[in-house]
């Protein structure tokens, strides 16, 4: 009995939108400028490498643009499916550990204990050549 | 034997009929003669020899382990492995060699099962394919299966076989592709949005996806931690469950897993049928869901109803929403969680070191693929802090109304939902490359991953063939913690349905006489 229902409302919605459009909806779109694209590649440090992945960007917030027409009002933001529980936590005795060498195994660059990284300054070269200068006077 | 269930084969080795070392040596020849498929990234050969000789000791001495001593399994790569390399199909981890074990191989290992290989993925489990790793596509075994080749040959176009195969489905093609051709009896796969039961529906095997929190995700590499679970592949439901039981319960390394005493658990045998109510969500029935599909889900709620259960349709309003909702999460979490890789500690570096900031960005465009890249991208949109507001915290108020409407749903008398897996059968490489990798996961997902948002548990089912020769999966879900009863029903299904055993000759007997040169070698150590 309950097919016939489900198919007489499946035939009454033939016809109808298809699911996924797969061009962007216009409507509510933000166009992703340069200022964005650069702002994202410094967080993200990933790049987008090229047009295409700029399009795709625009395609996913197109997508993401359809949660509009939910209505949340008085909804609170789930954020674990567990929210209900307690986290476990244990207690805080060391049970595990002197592993150093191991963890160190797997890096490309290291010396005696420490992970080496370049030099964290982003400068535009020009400052480096500044700066190298004035200690070279000194 | 290799066609026999976990129990069978269990009883076997017990009595002597058949030993460890036997079915490792069945099984690693094996897949080598299915090397086409591409399931395997990496093969452990010498490991699992190994864990076979103390398996073969221990059965001696009458002091086997469990149902899972000596038992060939295999993982999805994006699981940690001590001392085999785990790569997640992926640049960034390619010759990473994990120190440790994740909890759910421990726990496999611990039991006595052999571990053949880790298996092939789609990069990061980001797909719904298993065709965007850097070792390439996995390739369905039902390409090769007589009972599709014989329907192709009837309305053959002259085209060349060997490029028409179909994908697996995603992400963890590769573990499905290995429990579907034989080559392991269980495999353990992950599922963020339908990983397991995707490739599961597509391969004909049961994929099963735990309650969130029962199972520790310790030592799978993150992807989306609040959806993310260990999935298990196995060719009957009963297996699955064997597995489940050994794999539940909580893990002091896993804070997210419940601290209720979990036990492994038998299937009774559903006997009355009229205490059992099926709910039909009827935002489930799309006009992208095949012809094929539709019917075949309305016969198996046909059947359920003929034996007695009560069976209603029910409504989840927010359906239509999940999926975008689930995209904005699983994309925010991903830019989270891939921030990790910066080639400082593990995985790849790129050469040059001219400051911290542009080392990180080079290694991480030479490690990641476009999918990964495009992710991560597009979740660093989403919680920028003029978007936070407007996408993430807005999907996770979608997330409550979505999991909201199961728990409505449940409350209101149904015991378990029946709905497709998929929208079709498994679609040729060639057809399913056209679309990009977004906007496939956005469309083969559609069933599957509203389940990852509540948290409840889901298994897929294969049913029957369809008019091409090729597995149709449908897909139970349960209540959350309710594993047991899920797997009740999908048992009783399964033993009425008599899905049909998967013919693979033709692809074995192309490589028999590496076979026989096996078994001559195998004999003459005997």
């Amino acid at each position: 009995m309950w097919t016939r229902a489900l198919w007489l409302g499946l035939r009454a919605s033939a016809g109808g939108r298809r699911g996924f459009p797969s061009k962007a909806d216009p409507q509510g779109s933000r166009r992703v400028t340069a200022e964005l694209i650069e702002h994202l590649e410094r967080l993200a440090l990933v790049d987008f490498g090229s047009q295409e992945a700029v399009a795709r960007l625009e395609k996913a917030i197109a997508f993401a643009d359809r949660l509009r027409a939910v209505d949340t009002d008085g909804v609170e933001p789930m954020e674990s499916v567990l929210e209900d529980r307690c986290l476990y936590l244990r207690s805080d005795n060391v049970v595990e550990g002197n592993c150093a060498e191991e963890l160190l195994q797997n890096s490309h660059r290291v010396v005696e204990e420490y992970f080496v990284a370049p030099p964290g300054m982003c400068c535009p070269t020009w400052l480096n050549r500044l700066s190298h200068s004035k200690l070279r006077m000194q | 034997m290799l066609g026999r269930t976990l129990r069978e084969v269990s009883e076997a080795l017990k009595q002597g009929l058949v030993t460890p070392t036997e079915l490792c040596q069945r099984c690693l020849s094996l897949i080598k003669k299915t090397k086409i498929l591409n399931a395997y990234i990496t093969v452990s050969e010498e490991a699992a020899l190994k864990q076979a000789e103390e398996s073969e000791k221990r059965y001696k001495k009458g002091q086997s382990l469990g149902d899972l001593d000596g038992i060939p399994v295999a993982v999805k790569d994006n699981f940690s492995t001590a001392g085999i390399e785990t790569t997640c199909a992926s640049n960034m981890l390619k010759g990473y060699v994990p120190p440790y074990n994740a909890t759910v191989v421990q726990k496999l290992l611990d039991q006595g099962a052999l571990l053949m290989g880790k298996t092939n993925l789609d990069e990061f489990a980001m797909g719904s394919g298993s065709t965007d790793g850097i070792f390439g596509p996995v390739k369905n075994p039902w390409s090769y299966s007589k009972q599709y080749r014989e329907k192709r040959k009837q309305k053959s176009h002259g085209e060349n076989e060997n490029s028409h195969w179909l994908i697996t489905g995603g992400s963890s093609g590769g573990s499905a592709a290995a429990v579907s051709a034989f080559t392991c009896f269980a495999a353990l796969g992950s599922d963020t949005g339908g990983s397991t039961r995707n490739p599961a529906a597509h391969c004909g095997v049961v994929g099963l996806k735990p309650s969130y929190g029962l199972v520790s995700r310790h030592g799978l590499i993150p992807l989306v931690n609040s959806m993310d679970v260990p999935g298990i592949l196995t060719r009957c439901v009963d297996d699955a469950a064997i597995v489940l039981g050994i794999l539940a319960g909580h893990d002091p390394k896993d804070s997210t897993t419940i601290q209720d005493p979990v036990k492994p658990f038998t299937l009774p045998s559903l006997t009355d049928m009229s205490k059992l109510c099926i709910g039909i969500p009827k935002e489930y029935l799309t006009p992208e869901l095949s012809s094929e599909v539709q019917s075949l889900w309305s016969k198996a709620a046909n059947l359920f109803e003929s034996e007695g259960a009560k069976v209603i349709e029910v409504s989840l309003p927010h359906t239509s929403y999940s999926i975008v909702c689930y995209h904005v999460l699983c994309t925010s979490e991903v830019a989270s969680n891939m921030a990790r890789f910066d080639g400082l500690e593990y995985g790849h570096r790129c050469d040059t070191d001219v400051s911290t900031e542009a080392m990180y960005a080079a290694t991480r465009r030479e490690g990641f693929n476009d999918v990964v890249r495009g992710r991560i991208l597009s979740g660093n949109f989403f919680l920028l802090k003029e978007n936070y507001e407007n996408y993430f915290v807005k999907a996770q108020k979608v997330r409550r109304l979505i999991a909201r409407d199961f728990v409505n749903v449940f409350n209101s008398g149904v015991d378990v939902l029946l709905t497709p897996t998929t929208l079709s059968e498994a679609v040729p490489h060639t057809e399913f490359i056209r679309e990009d990798n977004r906007t496939r996961s956005a469309q083969d997902d559609l069933f599957t991953q509203a389940v990852n948002m509540a948290g409840l548990p889901a298994v897929s089912v294969p049913m029957a063939l369809s008019s091409q020769g090729l597995p149709i999966g449908l897909q139970f879900i349960g209540r959350a913690f309710c594993d047991q009863q899920l797997l009740t029903v999908a048992k009783w299904f399964e033993k009425q349905v008599q899905f049909p055993v998967i013919q693979l000759q033709e692809l074995m007997d192309d490589c028999s006489s590496v076979f026989e040169n096996e078994k001559l070698a195998f004999a003459s150590l005997k």
